[in-house]
């Protein structure tokens, strides 16, 4: 199963990953990451903006690139839009295999890509003021390990 | 008229999300932009997407009446 979404208010992804591990039954394994807005440089809040033309459509060519790549059960991507606070989950990749491996790397994979090559654009409101954020080299360094 | 999109950092520089311009050719609708505009637009890095459609090459572009052209910076994401 393949299950790919934006999110535009704030969500609790255990209850994603519950529904998710109960669709396959007889995996061997799943592995999920969640990343949260960190709280830190006083950053007060964080806005994701997307296209909505290309966002979602990439986001769903990366889920079938990865489960082709690896031996994969499922895979789950949600990503979150709009205002977001500290502590708030922003991205939850999760992917279910009958083995360990391909659900770790599929984890991997899919992040990587989706820091540095999904269309979202991020900017930070500190002391009152939002400033965009450029891309970071290192998100591109680790898209290649995978090239 | 045809329809102009700014994401990220380029929503800043144009003042909006997104602008409704006269059709035609692309470089007669970007000499009627803010100067700053313009040239925030044409930067290497920025991609278009015409009608929800990645580019490859950016020349030659003419707008047709309801088109949408959206300008691309760079992404933020994950």
């Amino acid at each position: 199963m393949i299950d790919v979404r934006l999110l535009d208010r704030p969500f609790i992804p255990g209850a994603f990953i519950g529904a998710f591990t109960h669709a396959h039954p007889g995996l061997g394994g799943v592995c999920t990451f969640v990343g949260e807005v960190r709280s830190e440089d006083g950053v007060e809040a964080l806005e994701l903006s997307h296209y909505a033309p290309l966002t979602l459509p990439g986001m769903q060519a990366l889920a079938q690139r990865a489960a082709g790549r690896f031996d994969l059960m499922g895979i789950l991507i949600l990503h979150r839009t709009g205002v977001l606070h500290p502590g708030e989950p922003i991205v939850c990749v999760s992917a279910a295999a009958t083995h360990r491996r391909a659900a770790f790397d599929a984890v991997d994979f899919a992040m990587d890509h989706l820091k540095s090559d999904s269309w979202f654009w991020k900017r930070e409101k500190r002391g009152g003021e939002w400033h965009w954020i450029e891309p970071r080299a290192e998100d591109h360094a680790d898209k290649a390990r995978w090239d | 008229m045809a329809k102009l999109v700014f994401l990220g950092r380029l929503q800043s520089v144009a003042g909006e999300a997104e602008r409704t311009v006269a059709s035609g050719p692309l470089e007669t609708v970007l000499a009627a932009l803010e100067p700053d505009l313009s040239l925030a637009l044409l930067d290497e890095r920025v991609r278009f997407a015409l009608n929800g459609t990645l580019l490859g090459d950016h020349g030659g572009i003419v707008l047709s009446p309801g088109d949408e052209l959206a300008f691309l910076p760079p992404v933020s994401g994950g």
